[in-house]
């Protein structure tokens, strides 16, 4: 390091090492991904917005929304759960001692406190939970011994962790969900919910426009800003506006005007919508429930 | 064949070769850092009250709160530093600045390029990347206004009369490399019309964050204060070996952090940052000891002088890597991500490390450079306590706020908005922390502008009065 020239060299080793590894590793690895398969489908993953929603995010990204909101959900890990869904010939009682039986083996020995609740006040109502969470493996076995018992199961897939079990999505996020966005906006703070699912979690258009006009409205104590300068209030004509956005009595405008989005404000709202990252992927597996859990 | 070419510059040349470029670059970082940190309070206030710029799109938190960050960053932490830089490498080399017209050009073009930027961030003509938020037309006169001054600050090096290299020499020679590369690389990949796809964009702009906000300003921070303390305290810097060890660790470790623990990216890039962030303790320790061994014991009569404030940075610098390095480390990523503990970190490294150091260098080489006292010492020295109190009150809260936060996210039965609720008296504090700090840029932007003042008004008194003197008896006769 006796001259300029030595600690260019040095400098440029640095920096040039961890280029190739952090911008053309991943370009040669990520840059031509192609549309991903739906897991147990012949789809494809994702889908191409609308038009409306493709000029939403460009709203989305104007507006710095990415700056309180992220875009990712993260999950702890993955188990299986195991349903009873028919008894076959058993009858409850006959089920539940052969349960009994198992409890004394010594592979089953981890789930007896489990297995002695689950079954303790049970009356027969199917689908019951028999292992609620457990890895592939034990899942497999216990399947196996329901069907040697002549019972009907199912074994399901699902992801967990604090922002699944918020309710922001089913599962983690991954690479494939960010294919068509430009820019890809996964935020870094979050100052308010995750919305990598929110077209799922809160389909009403309407509800979104109401948010976005007075957030507080919809979510009490919100600290969200209000971006009222994406509506218009107008005096109603001669008939009012089929977009008019309903909204409570304390947030209403005056009486004989109305609240009416403009363009930016829907097209921010398709691109909301669009955003349903719900279906399950190989890297990113879960069983999707048909019927919503009780 | 001109004898001045051999002699050895005396310093008054030196410093008069630096004064105007040295004004254009740190008067309008001034400004930078006022609007900066003004811009920094309106996006707080949204928090405190959340539709008050309900009908202004102009002042909505998601363009201002990015304004004001790059504000600070590209409006007065890179110029500040170039600054500097150009004039360690003239105080170092023995040599006035070479080409002195350019920066000034160049300086002009910075500032407006960060005006353009900053006005499109407003009216939301962003890329959407996180510290790339400037418009294509602001980037490339940012760009080329930082090669512009890469240059003389080359060739200043280049012309430089003292061969033996000093340790600030490699971390400064590193910056104004790294600079060009990382920009025009996260530029022509992330904010052209053919951008990279999908979560290639994120990684490229997390490699492009961390290379700017964490390994740029650390190189810089640490260059200048290494320059500076040992010359504060009249010994050589302790030890250069160890300076070594500390510059490569840095660059070799530093470059490789910056994707987070959980990022739906492969797996193997996130486990790399991980790693590379554990290992940013070692060049952290080695800079700790090297400041230690170096001012430990020195008497120095500082109250609030560049002594002051370069220690005062230093211990943020600490800090901050050590919540960078936290923040990189899995088990604690999991709770601190998505938290207000990454911003606090942000501003630990802008303002409570990188701004102080500048402080410390500017109030050390004003005086010298424009040959005059500084107008308002006092004020100086005042900014100094300001600063101190400014950066605990808003950074401190904000990186507890945070921990709180992710504690709180973890458990799925407490509401989103009872978690924000609760992180709002920290808000309060830190908002008057960023309060303060805006005072005290007042406190340097007057310091610099009183100054600038009097030069230009003693510069005209000197014109007038070449001017008005009579003309020389052996003129009169041609």
């Amino acid at each position: 390091m006796k001259t300029g020239l030595g600690v260019f060299i040095v400098a440029a080793v640095a920096l040039g090492s961890s280029w190739c590894g952090f911008v053309l590793a991943p370009t040669l690895q990520l840059g031509g991904a192609k549309l991903a398969t739906v897991l147990n489908s012949t789809d494809t993953y994702p889908t191409q917005r609308t038009g409306d929603a493709t000029l939403g995010l460009q709203i989305y990204r104007a507006n710095g929304c990415a700056a309180c909101h992220t875009e990712q959900v993260r999950q702890d890990g993955v188990a299986c759960e195991v349903l009873l869904t028919g008894l076959g010939k058993n009858q409850p009682e006959e089920f539940k001692k052969f349960v009994q039986s198992l409890l004394p083996l010594p592979e089953w020995q981890h789930h007896s406190k489990e297995l002695t609740a689950a079954f303790k006040d049970w009356n027969g109502t199917l689908p019951q939970v028999v292992l609620g969470k457990t890895d592939k493996e034990s899942a497999d076995k216990m399947a196996d011994l329901l069907k040697a018992a002549g019972c009907k199961s199912e074994t399901r897939i699902y992801a967990f962790g604090t922002d699944i079990a918020r309710g922001w999505g089913v599962r983690r996020s991954v690479a494939a969900d960010f294919l068509y966005d430009n820019p890809v906006q996964l935020g870094s703070l979050r100052a308010g919910p995750d919305l990598a699912n929110i077209g799922v979690r809160l389909a009403d258009a309407n509800v979104q426009l109401q948010h976005l006009y007075a957030p507080q409205s919809v979510a009490k104590n919100s600290t969200m800003p209000a971006f009222r300068y994406l509506f218009e209030i107008r005096k109603i004509g001669s008939t009012p506006s089929p977009d008019a956005v309903t909204l409570p009595k304390e947030f209403a405008p005056a009486a004989g005007c109305e609240v009416v989005p403009k363009t930016e404000a829907k097209q921010l709202v398709a691109y909301l919508l669009s955003l349903r990252a719900n279906v399950p992927l190989y890297e990113a597996p879960f069983t999707p429930v048909i019927s919503a859990k009780p | 064949m001109n004898l001045n070419e051999t002699r050895i510059s005396t310093d008054a040349e030196i410093n008069a070769s630096l004064r105007v470029s040295l004004l254009a670059l740190f008067g309008g970082a001034a400004v930078w850092l006022v609007v900066g940190l003004a811009l920094g309070v309106v996006a707080s206030l949204t928090f405190h009250k959340p539709d008050m710029f309900a009908n202004c799109s102009l002042l909505t938190y998601g363009r201002v709160a990015p304004a004001a960050n790059d504000a600070l960053l590209y409006g007065f932490c890179l110029p500040a530093a170039l600054g500097v830089i150009l004039w360690i490498f003239a105080r170092l080399g023995q040599t006035p600045l070479a080409l002195p017209i350019v920066p000034v050009v160049a300086a002009n073009l910075w500032h407006l390029g960060v005006l353009t930027g900053l006005v499109g961030i407003l009216v939301g003509e962003t890329s959407g990347h996180i510290w790339l938020e400037f418009s294509r037309a602001a980037s490339v006169l940012l760009f080329a206004a930082f090669l512009l001054i890469a240059m003389t600050a080359a060739a200043t090096f280049g012309a430089r009369r003292e061969r033996e290299l000093h340790p600030a020499h490699w971390f400064l020679f590193a910056a104004l490399l790294w600079f060009p590369w990382i920009y025009s690389t996260a530029n022509l990949l992330l904010a052209t019309n053919a951008p990279v796809r999908g979560v290639v964009q994120p990684i490229i702009g997390w490699w492009f964050a961390n290379n700017l906000v964490f390994v740029w300003l650390a190189l810089v921070g640490v260059g200048t204060a290494f320059y500076l303390l040992p010359k504060i305290v009249e010994r050589p810097l302790a030890t250069t070996g160890y300076a070594l060890f500390a510059f490569l660790t840095l660059i070799f470790f530093g470059a490789w952090c910056g994707i987070p623990a959980g990022a739906p990216v492969p797996a193997w890039l996130p486990t790399l940052s991980s790693l590379a962030g554990g290992l940013l303790i070692v060049p952290l320790i080695a800079i700790a000891i090297i400041v230690i061994k170096t001012i430990g014991g020195a008497k120095v009569s500082c109250s609030g002088g560049p002594f002051c404030f370069t220690k005062f940075g230093m211990v943020c610098f600490i800090l901050s890597g050590l919540m960078y390095a936290a923040g990189a480390c899995p088990k604690y990523s999991r709770v601190l991500e998505f938290t207000w503990f990454g911003p606090a970190q942000v501003q630990l490294q802008m303002l409570g490390f990188f701004a102080m150091i500048m402080f410390g260098a500017i109030y050390e080489l004003l005086p010298r450079v424009m040959n005059a006292e500084l107008p308002f010492p006092k004020l100086a020295r005042l900014h100094f306590w300001v600063s101190i109190v400014g950066v605990s009150l808003f950074v401190i809260p904000l990186a507890i706020a945070g921990v709180e936060q992710g504690i709180k996210l973890q458990h799925a039965n407490v509401a989103l908005a009872d978690v924000n609720a609760s992180a709002l008296m920290f808000f309060r504090i830190s908002t008057i922390g960023q309060l303060i700090l805006l005072l005290g840029s007042l406190l340097f932007a007057l310091n610099i502008f009183v100054m600038t003042i009097r030069w230009k008004i003693a510069l005209f008194k000197t014109a007038l009065a070449a001017i008005k003197a009579p003309l020389p008896v052996s003129e009169v006769k041609a």
